[in-house]
């Protein structure tokens, strides 16, 4: 009987001794959960996708309850109107609506434009050929299309046509995912209400582009002297369209010499038509 | 004990005797949290601290305790009991005094409360019949492996990824094959150590 009293009593004394520390730790070193920041989380949809610019959702909260002055409550693209009303009624703020924001391919280097400088044989995706001397294009800058974007998406809104990646703007919610793996870096998260965009992401000089590709920007700096709003500069080599002072005039697109800034239509709007006044 | 034999036991714990590649203990890490280097990082770091601090507290309980009143035979329960309330201690106490070091952690912390690394560096430092100061070498040394281990694992993981290989091999199969070859590698260091310490 004494062999077994010992062991058991030693193995009670500890667990006891554990347990009566871990609980007077827990209540002596206990942090206080700020509970602002817990309702916040609760209506994010908790998809960490980073579209807020902040680490996650659970970052977004806290810094949400931190400066409700300071921080938008509209700033989570996926969870769209509704959440942030609801953040805006937990802080008692006025609701906004959220921005909505899309994916967007800077370059126009589709298999017409542009050619491949190598009979590629490897594993088809555009990490695994990036490795291999850049990529198999003769544009190290723009888009490989082995489609690694296509792959990323969860809703099936950006599509690999022609060697070039392109995004369906009705589809896309701009999370971001497609951005995130590829391995060029050309695909931007844009305001959905922006619609010019530069199709051109080489850093070459305007001669080594032309022979790379017929959809390349020259870097003629046309757009920059047509552009009113000091929206449009070249940058590396390349246009760069300034989001904030951008005005979707479009008078760039119309002067650019290689037909690389695009402008996407508006949204629930007809084409316009010309009509002949003689008829 | 001289310095020497200090540096044997670290190096020993770290090349020789790697936890993860030749004693084949922490394997759920080590296959789980290779993937990314980040990970990995805060994976290690987890686990030193944790082995180190392990190590301290069980040993007196061993030498003290159990192997005075004679119940040596309790070991396992014992140490499983005391490493699991530790664990806990240590994220209660990061949490509020140092709580970037939590947040770098993160959930690794709890996942090694069960992990059998960290079992394995206290039962077997009384096993060696090590003093303190050697187990606490020891444990050090065996952290600072299991860190090698995931960092080469997640080079030679990243590696594999871009590559072409058969359907048949995808995801875990790829994965254990590396590792057993990671492994063969390790089993080139054995009786290097002895030859050059002399022991």
């Amino acid at each position: 009987m004494a062999n077994y009293i010992a062991p058991v009593v030693l193995t009670v004394v500890i667990a006891f001794i554990a347990s009566a520390l871990l609980s007077l730790a827990a209540k002596f070193m206990a942090v206080p959960v700020d509970e602002t920041a817990v309702a916040i989380r609760n209506q994010l949809p908790g998809a960490n996708c980073g579209a807020c610019g902040f680490a996650g959702c659970d970052d977004y909260a806290a810094a949400l309850a931190a400066d409700p002055e300071g921080i938008k409550t509209n700033l989570c693209v996926p969870g769209a109107d509704g959440v942030a009303a609801a953040i805006a009624a937990i802080l008692g703020q006025e609701a906004l609506d959220v921005i909505e924001q899309v994916a967007n391919v800077r370059c126009s280097g589709d298999c017409k434009a542009t050619k491949s400088e190598m009979d590629y044989q490897g594993l088809k995706t555009c990490a695994a050929v990036k490795g291999f001397f850049g990529g198999p294009g003769v544009c190290k800058y723009g888009c490989i299309g082995f489609g690694d974007c296509e792959r990323a998406c969860p809703y099936g809104a950006i599509q690999v046509c022609n060697g070039l990646a392109r995004v369906n703007r009705e589809v896309c919610v701009g999370c971001g995912m497609c951005a995130s793996v590829c391995p060029q870096q050309i695909i931007d998260i844009i305001a959905d209400v922006k619609r010019v965009y530069v199709g051109c992401n080489s850093a070459d000089k305007g001669k080594d582009t032309t022979k790379a590709c017929s959809a390349g920007c020259i870097g003629c700096k046309l757009c920059e002297k047509e552009c009113k709003f000091d929206a449009i500069h070249v940058v590396n080599n390349h246009a760069v369209i300034d989001p904030d002072k951008c005005k979707n005039c479009g008078l760039c697109a119309k002067k650019c010499p290689k037909k690389v800034i695009h402008v996407f239509p508006k949204p629930n709007v007809k084409p316009f038509v010309k009509v002949d006044a003689a008829s | 004990m001289s310095l020497t034999a200090a540096f044997y036991i670290v190096l020993s714990a770290i090349i020789t005797n790697n936890y993860v590649l030749s004693k084949f203990l922490g394997i759920c890490p080590f296959l789980g949290v290779s993937k990314k280097l980040d990970n990995a990082m805060g994976m290690s770091v987890a686990v030193i601290i944790v082995m180190v601090i392990a190590t301290a507290v069980t040993w007196p309980i061993q030498t003290y305790l159990l192997d005075k009143k004679g119940i040596g035979y309790m070991q396992t329960i014992v140490f499983i009991l005391v490493i699991a309330a530790l664990v806990q201690m240590i994220e209660i106490f990061l949490k509020k005094y140092i709580p970037s070091l939590h947040k770098a952690l993160g959930i690794y912390l709890p996942l090694i409360t069960t992990n059998c690394a960290v079992l394995g560096v206290c039962v077997l430092n009384i096993d060696n019949e090590y003093n303190f100061l050697q187990s606490i070498l020891n444990a050090f040394g065996s952290g600072v492996g299991f860190t090698l281990a995931m960092f080469l694992f997640a080079g030679v993981r990243s590696k594999i990824e871009t590559n072409d290989y058969p359907e048949a091999f995808k995801g875990i199969a790829s994965t254990l094959v590396a590792a057993s070859i990671t492994s063969l590698c390790f089993l080139g260091f054995s009786g290097m150590l002895e030859k050059i310490f002399g022991m």
